[in-house]
């Protein structure tokens, strides 16, 4: 096809390699699904990924949480004062937390830590060729590198956003309880008083769908890294950006489809 | 350094390359490649760096595939195999990478395991310790299993790379630039290994490499591969010993005479 201008030339490569990279990532996920119901099923290999990432990510999950409990208690509580509803502060602060802010802290600090993890493991034995070591000694690196650490991933990732919303919580609570006296158990109540099951079950959704994305964008990026050390750092990086973009529109997808199935 | 003493069975082909075409995009690779290895012989592949040569050895063990001709291993098309029937091939196929490839995040003992594990899952732990103490003797680490490979020097990853080939006891044997980046003493041991491994274990290979002296020390047969076709193949003096100018080019910008 010839082209009139070089700004046209430029566009349709451009189209052509976006086009071509979303069908290399679709063919990707794909497999994943494939290769998951397949044999051998490398269950040490998930627990030792689920340990590595749920374990290593917990003092940072911690910290977040407790902090984001503090800070959006303490910037809550001089609104709901100018309407004398402090007591709607546990309600407010467990919606927030249990909804949104839990799923989506933890997996904006796992798309950083865990994800740019992956990325770089994985870009760093693709361009060492261990990933073709594997592929030579008849072990399939997908099996064992990808749906490995996707499980883990999207395993791992709901149990942290849960023990995150409860640290959130507890920390809120600390703060709550600094400026009235209350019971934990009162607060707890309060908070979970206007949570309902539909709630629970989003936010483990989103958690899995979350840790999913994290798994599947950090060993697409790694395992398609090239020229050399160079493409392991842009690897770590694009599958931090990458991760947080679709976490960011997961996020309003299911927050949508949530409110459908409440009007049912 | 030792001579050689293979038994070479020109009856039995192991591998079978005909009119094999490979491009990268644009890059012509390989136009038209024409080779065959027999059983119990070791050839050696020469050329320039981006001839192709590495290109070559990750068709015939199915990393690449190719675009045109016929690859026949042991008896079957690489390229019509998939699943089972190609991972059953690949255990008669020992790799050895150019930058000997080793999982850095296991030690040289879980390095050389890990393919039996994977690959023989009747073997017992007890087994598996002993094959791997086996063949790291058999390339002169016998106490190096517990080091990680960033402890190793060049010359011991590139031992602990084709021994973790030969723990699957492979028919054919892929070197790739076996020698490159060691210095002449470490490449002389590498050399010595490169015919042990043929003895011991009766291997066919081929040995990719732009070295004259691992050519001459470990080949029956030079392959001289120049723009994507073998310029001659033959004996050592076959080779050299021609007129042609890119052989002869090739030749003089060697230390060996």
């Amino acid at each position: 096809m010839a082209f009139r201008t070089k700004k046209q030339y430029i566009l349709s490569k451009g189209l052509d390699e976006y086009f071509k990279g979303v069908h290399s990532a679709w063919k990707f996920t794909g497999l994943f699904f494939k290769e998951v119901f397949k044999r051998p099923f490398h269950l040490r290999e998930v627990i030792n990924q689920s340990f590595e990432i749920g374990l290593k990510s917990l003092p940072l999950i911690s910290l977040t949480g407790f902090i984001v409990g503090i800070v959006f208690t303490k910037q809550s509580r001089p609104s709901l004062e100018d309407f004398g509803a402090t007591s709607w502060l546990p309600s407010l602060i467990g919606i927030a937390i249990v909804k949104a802010l839990g799923p989506l802290v933890t997996a904006l600090i796992c798309a950083g830590k865990v994800g740019s993890g992956i990325g770089a493991e994985l870009g760093s034995m693709k361009v060492t060729e261990q990933i073709d070591a594997m592929e030579v000694s008849a072990i399939n690196p997908y099996k064992y590198l990808v749906v490995t650490r996707v499980l883990a991933t999207t395993i791992t990732i709901p149990v942290l956003a849960l023990y995150c919303s409860f640290v959130a919580l507890y920390g809120s609570y600390l703060n709550v309880h600094a400026e009235e006296t209350s019971s934990m158990i009162a607060f707890y109540q309060s908070a979970f008083k206007t949570i309902s099951f539909l709630d629970i079950f989003t936010s483990v959704t989103k958690s899995i769908v979350f840790g999913f994305t994290i798994g599947i964008v950090g060993t697409y990026k790694g395992f398609n890294a090239t020229q050399g050390t160079r493409g392991v750092g842009r690897a770590a990086n694009q599958a931090v950006v990458l991760a947080m973009f679709l976490i960011f529109i997961e996020e309003v997808l299911i927050v949508q489809v949530a409110n459908w199935f409440r009007f049912f | 350094m030792k001579e050689l003493h293979n038994i070479i069975h020109r009856e039995e082909t192991v591998i079978s390359i005909t009119g094999l075409h490979k491009s990268f995009g644009d890059l012509e690779v390989l136009r038209g490649v024409d080779f065959n290895l027999f059983r119990g012989e070791n050839v050696a592949v020469l050329g320039k760096s981006g001839t192709g040569k590495s290109v070559l050895i990750k068709i015939i063990v199915g990393l690449l595939t190719r675009d045109q001709g016929e690859v026949i291993v042991l008896g079957q098309h690489i390229d019509q195999l998939v699943g089972k029937e190609l991972d059953t091939l690949r255990l008669r196929i020992g790799f050895s990478f150019q930058s000997s490839a080793l999982y850095d995040s296991m030690n040289v003992h879980q390095n050389l395991a890990f393919p039996l594990i994977m690959n023989r899952k009747t073997m017992s732990k007890a087994e598996i310790d002993f094959a791997v103490d086996e063949v790291l003797d058999s390339v002169g680490l016998a106490n190096k299993n517990k080091q990680m490979p960033s402890d190793l020097s060049g010359g011991q990853r590139k031992r602990i790379g084709i021994a973790r080939t030969l723990i699957l006891k492979p028919e054919i044997m892929l070197y790739d630039e076996p020698t490159s980046g060691l210095d002449p003493i470490t490449s002389a041991e590498i050399i010595d290994l490169i015919n042990e491994v043929q003895e011991r274990y009766n291997t066919s290979s081929v040995i990719i490499t732009h070295d004259l002296t691992c050519a001459k020390n470990t080949a029956n047969r030079i392959a001289m591969l120049h723009k994507g076709r073998f310029l001659k193949v033959g004996t050592f003096d076959e080779v050299f010993g021609s007129e042609n100018e890119q052989v002869q080019g090739f030749f003089n910008y060697n230390f060996i005479r």
